[in-house]
């Protein structure tokens, strides 16, 4: 059904269609709107699952780890310094193999102390072993998550899974949100059925410590793990497709790149602006593209390579920065080409709209220019000069 | 397991000789049963009944990190509560002192204001000591620790232990007692009390620690006797915040009796000065708990 919505709860009406369990959370701006929007589908019995307010992530983090643990699908969400006071608990999560879906509504990391939008704090998890899908719009926000927890339960995965959605701009912003019929979303997500869990009538250890004998094995199982979602990532956005009849989801998208000289590729909500800035551009006659990664991790290295190797140019715009290097997505496109074999295009990095900088189809087109001319690991867009 | 040993923690295990967490946990999960669910902070108890591909349970049990075993029990008890089966199955936190008092004390108040249907113990060996004695909230006065040693400066740890049993009775929980692996049937009467509950519980069991304290570890029960004769650690229970049992004591020994066997004191046992202030400690207890019936 078709409704006019916000961002926050469009998450709230996808995730009571994926029938959790156990939801725990604690507010931070601008994750909050979820779980207020959760709480209130428990409290008027339009959603049958444990709503358990906690003292803070840290916890909720664990007490959903607990409940995946026993068996029962659960949700979470955070973002910024509640993302960082999970962190902990995220790897945690990763390594003791717990299907878990939660939003990282993305916000900036203080300090200073700043609420707006940038992914800096989902990044600090690229190497946790969660598996990070980035969404552009609110439709993508809820495809994403109920793609989430067929990917994570999926037998060949068993990885909890992130959906990044821009704070403000998604969160807090309504558009039109195709909400899925609840008899094809349990079509489409079986129950959860984790093997490895805690239940009195077949005991098990779980979390047991694993001396050097063993340790290297389960990180390796885990990037197995990591390689085999990018086989299923793409399966399960197929499946929905043929289930609802829309395209969402997988490890990337082309917008207008088939005869592009020119292209950025980038994350996350700003890829509607870019794609705005490509229509004009190409008007005035400029090939431009936009290639959206929706599968931040695993990255896509050799498909993304194969996709992006024939572009004389490519910029990646992004909302983060590595300090001390460049913008870890560039860091990563450039070894994905490295990796490849033929370095014949030139890369650059542009790092955006740190701290909810605006960024404006003129910002795109700053960036389209720039990119004919040096090329360079990183460049600061939008920066007041003097 | 040995055969005609019928427990739900298995010997083999890699815990010191004389290590008495290792025996009140085996009093704990044999009281709770078979139908019981254990969330287990790091530590040492984790590291030397889990070590992959081996464990000592033969309950569910999980291990996620040091201070987060509060919510973790919170979730599991959620989840039991969401599958309808939540009265059959007994959920603990389990957690040494550093984990329980320290870094798990957010967590740990969180699952009590919380009301969740669990049982905390934590097995209090006053110091860090899988990390090697590292001074913790629950390490006694006086005490020398790796990092509240003794020196020309210092006569060691200088703050008493945190009152644990007294903040979490503040949190107006149904049942909070502390118990000593010196006297197991009192261990095992409590736990089964605590699980017959409904709502959040905590049990502090005294558990010493041959190499931290550095006794011999044929003293283990005899040490833990001893704190509890001498009115340092005392016996309690509260049943809805009021005090409804002690342990009386029909004839209190003076703390030297405790100090002398243990390295940790042996710094102070040459200073009257510094074992009175000790004393004095054992005396409130004493007076502030009423262990030793005073006839009118």
């Amino acid at each position: 059904m078709k409704k006019f919505i916000e961002g926050s709860r469009a998450v709230a009406e996808a995730v009571k269609l994926a029938r959790p369990g156990v939801i725990s959370a604690y507010p931070i701006t601008p994750q909050t709107h979820i779980v207020e929007e959760l709480a209130q589908l428990v409290a008027d019995g339009d959603l049958k699952a444990e709503f358990v307010n906690v003292e803070s992530e840290h916890s909720a983090a664990s007490l959903v780890l607990g409940s995946t643990a026993t068996g029962v699908r659960s949700f979470t969400a955070t973002s910024s310094q509640g993302f960082l006071l999970m962190l902990e608990v995220l790897f945690n999560i990763a390594g003791m193999r717990l299907p878990l879906v939660m939003t990282c509504a993305n916000r900036s990391v203080s300090a200073p102390l700043n609420i707006w939008n940038d992914q800096q704090d989902s990044m600090t998890a690229r190497d946790s072993g969660w598996i990070q899908l980035f969404a552009e719009n609110n439709q993508e926000v809820v495809d994403l998550h109920i793609q989430a927890y067929k990917i994570a339960e999926d037998k060949d995965v068993l990885l909890p899974v992130m959906v990044c959605m821009d704070g403000f701009i998604l969160t807090h912003g309504a558009e039109v949100v195709d909400i899925p019929e609840q008899t094809l979303v349990d079509k489409f997500l079986p129950p959860f059925n984790l093997v490895d869990k805690l239940d009195v009538n077949n005991p098990k250890t779980l979390g047991a410590f694993a001396d050097p004998d063993y340790y290297m094995e389960a990180r390796y199982a885990m990037q197995v793990a990591n390689d085999n979602a990018l086989k299923v990532i793409p399966r399960v956005a197929g499946e929905f497709s043929k289930a609802f009849g829309r395209d969402s989801g997988g490890l990337f998208e082309g917008y207008r790149i088939e005869d592009a000289e020119q292209v950025i590729v980038s994350l996350g909500s700003v890829v509607g602006t870019i794609k705005e800035a490509v229509d004009e551009l190409r008007k005035e006659g400029k090939k431009a593209g936009v290639l959206k990664l929706i599968t931040y991790r695993p990255f896509p290295a050799s498909a993304i390579y194969q996709a992006l190797k024939n572009f004389p140019e490519i910029a990646v715009v992004e909302k983060a920065v590595s300090l001390g290097y460049a913008g870890p997505l560039y860091a990563d496109l450039k070894s994905s080409f490295a990796a490849g074999g033929k370095c014949a295009s030139k890369i650059s990095g542009f790092v955006i709209g740190l701290g909810g900088r605006d960024i404006t189809k003129d910002s795109i087109k700053e960036v389209f220019d720039l990119l004919s001319k040096e090329e360079k690991a990183l460049r600061f867009i939008g920066l007041k000069q003097g | 397991m040995a055969e005609g040993i019928k427990t739900l923690f298995s010997p083999g295990h890699t815990a010191c000789a004389g290590c008495g967490q290792a025996i009140a946990a085996r009093l704990v999960v044999d009281t709770a049963g078979p139908n019981t669910i254990i969330a287990n902070n790091t530590g040492c108890l984790e590291v030397f009944s889990t070590k992959y591909p081996e464990t000592a349970w033969g309950v569910p049990w999980i291990h996620s990190l040091f201070e987060n075993a509060a919510a973790v029990a919170s979730g599991i008890e959620s989840a039991l509560k969401y599958l309808g089966i939540k009265e059959k199955v007994n959920v603990i936190a389990q957690a040494g002192d550093g984990g329980t008092a320290d870094i798990g004390l957010q967590a740990l108040s969180g699952m009590w204001e919380r009301g969740h249907d669990i049982l905390y113990v934590c097995y209090d060996n006053e110091a860090y000591m899988n990390t090697g004695v590292q001074r913790s909230g629950l390490t006694p006065f006086e005490a020398n620790t790796s990092t509240s040693p003794a020196g020309k400066q210092s006569l060691g740890n200088l703050r008493p232990k945190k009152p644990m049993p007294e903040i979490a009775v503040a949190h107006g929980i149904p049942y909070v007692a502390t118990a000593s692996v010196g006297y197991p049937q009192d261990v095992q009467r409590k736990v089964k009390k605590a699980l017959s509950i409904k709502g959040p519980k905590y049990i502090q069991i005294h558990v010493p620690c041959p190499l931290g304290w550095r006794h011999l570890p044929g003293l283990t029960f005899d040490i833990a006797k001893l704190a509890v004769e001498t009115g340092l650690y005392p016996l309690i229970e509260y049943e809805d915040g009021k005090l409804t049992q002690v342990r009386e004591l029909l004839r209190v020994k003076p703390v030297e009796e405790y100090l002398n066997p243990q390295g940790r004191f042996k710094h102070i046992l040459n200073s009257p000065e510094a074992v009175k202030l000790i004393q004095q400690i054992a005396d409130r207890n004493i007076e502030k708990y009423g262990l030793v019936e005073t006839k009118a």
